[in-house]
């Protein structure tokens, strides 16, 4: 109940104001030059904060930090070519090193096969050599035989010459014999 | 079936809560209840330009120091810290003030490249300082028992009229003549051209008025409605509770306008500007 009579009063009260809110302080006129002077001190003022200080700070501060940035961004990709460069470096290095050892292992085969050859020429030289000894001693031994032979079958041709009854000629058994042999 | 019960267990919780809130308030209610109920909604009082010092109802001189003194001085203070104070450290890595304050740079900053042009750069610290004194006027209205510059059309007049002298005065010396050109539409058909540059002669000398009157009638309107909401809750006793969500849902509307009105002050000012630089349509 007592707030139906508050509201009632709530509606009075609200056209009351409504009848005031006619005189709006905003048109006020006897103001107006007063409050157009405090506005035109505090945007002079604000102006000049902003002008000599605020901005040029705000700018500073930004334009370093886009400079920053870029020369961060600058060393990064320097760092990141380095790195490339660095690694082409050791993949040279790698090759070479390869290679290199390629060089070494083919010298060392090639020396080892000039040694292996000139090991097997002289053993063969030295397997000729013997066997051309050898030969000599065979021939030797051979002709040794040849003649013992001869001996042999002069001696058993003047024997059994002998023994038939012939006077053996010594010079004539040896030629008989010689042509013998040659034959 | 856990679910169930879990739900069940929170929500008694959420209902002893809520009564609990209703009953303060309407105890408060009836509590507090005003010994007068004749209710005296004055939402306009809070408009009135009194001088600070003496009994407050000397008359206004032109340099009276008034409440609306106070505050636009409480505005330049508050720009300081922002703006000032806030970038002294100048870090790369910026501390929460210096990136508020490089916030507020970089947004009308691109707001001014992007809607007047790159040659209106050159007006960038001006259209700075309007942004700035309107947002934090606006701001600092939102505080209870405070006073709103921005709130008197005289102040946003000047604002706006500012903005206005310097815009034409620009466009003749910039364009000479050809400024003119700005109300004469070449892409219309011959016989149109003269009706239309009636048209637009109009609608730019009606630029200053709106652009005052919308900013200060934002402003004006939400702080009225939240004075007679408040009016109406102390006449309701028992059931003020209903003007109270009331006002806190406009305030939040407030708080939205306050930047918005500031930010559509601005953009319209770097529209004209951009009128002013390059008139052709």
């Amino acid at each position: 109940m007592a707030s139906n009579t508050h509201s009632t009063d709530a509606a009075h009260g609200d056209a009351h104001g409504a009848a005031e809110a006619a005189g709006m302080p905003q048109l006020d006129f006897s103001t107006f030059g007063n409050q157009i002077f405090w506005l035109v001190v505090t945007l002079v003022v604000i102006y000049f904060v902003l002008t000599k200080i605020a901005l040029p700070r705000i700018e500073a501060v930004l334009s370093e930090r886009q400079g920053t940035i870029t020369n961060d961004l600058t060393a990064a990709e320097e760092l990141k070519q380095k790195a490339v460069e660095a690694e082409e470096a050791y993949n040279k290095a790698l090759a070479d090193a390869r290679a290199e050892a390629n060089k070494i292992v083919a010298e060392a085969r090639a020396d080892i096969q000039a040694d292996l050859d000139a090991a097997a020429a002289k053993a063969d030289a030295e397997i000729a050599a013997k066997a051309a000894e050898s030969e000599a001693a065979i021939n030797e031994i051979r002709a040794g035989a040849i003649d013992s032979i001869k001996a042999v079958s002069k001696d058993a041709a003047k024997e059994i010459l002998g023994s038939m009854g012939y006077k053996a000629d010594a010079k004539s058994v040896t030629a008989a014999v010689t042509a013998r042999m040659k034959g | 079936m856990a679910e169930q019960g879990a739900k069940q267990g929170a929500s008694p919780i959420i209902k002893i809560a809520f009564f609990a809130v209703l009953a303060v308030v309407l105890l408060s209610g009836v509590l507090f209840s005003p010994a007068h109920p004749g209710l005296a909604i004055h939402p306009m009082d809070q408009f009135e330009i009194k001088p600070l010092f003496g009994d407050g109802h000397g008359k206004l001189g032109l340099f009276t120091v008034t409440n609306m003194t106070l505050w636009m001085v409480l505005a330049i203070i508050g720009i300081v810290l922002l703006l000032v104070v806030g970038s002294r450290g100048r870090a790369i890595v910026p501390t929460r003030g210096q990136s508020v304050a490089e916030m507020a740079y970089g947004f009308v900053y691109k707001m001014v490249e992007d809607v007047a042009g790159k040659d209106a750069v050159k007006f960038f610290p001006g259209i700075m300082t309007l942004f700035m004194f309107i947002l934090f006027a606006n701001f600092l209205g939102l505080i209870p028992t405070s006073f709103t510059s921005t709130s008197h059309i005289a102040v946003t007049a000047v604002l706006a009229m500012i903005v206005f002298v310097f815009v034409t005065v620009l466009g003749f010396v910039k364009n000479g003549v050809g400024f003119l050109g700005l109300f004469w539409v070449s892409s219309a058909p011959l016989a149109l051209r003269p009706i239309l540059a009636v048209i637009e002669l109009i609608s730019y000398f009606v630029r200053p008025v709106s652009h005052s009157i919308r900013l200060a009638g934002n402003v004006m309107a939400g702080h009225a409605v939240i004075k007679v909401f408040a009016g109406f809750a102390a006449a309701l006793g028992v059931f003020s509770f209903l003007p109270i969500l009331a006002i806190s849902a406009v305030y939040a509307l407030e708080v939205l306008v306050a930047f918005i009105q500031a930010y559509v002050f601005t953009i319209l000012t770097c529209v004209y500007l951009k009128d002013a630089l390059h008139p052709s349509h």
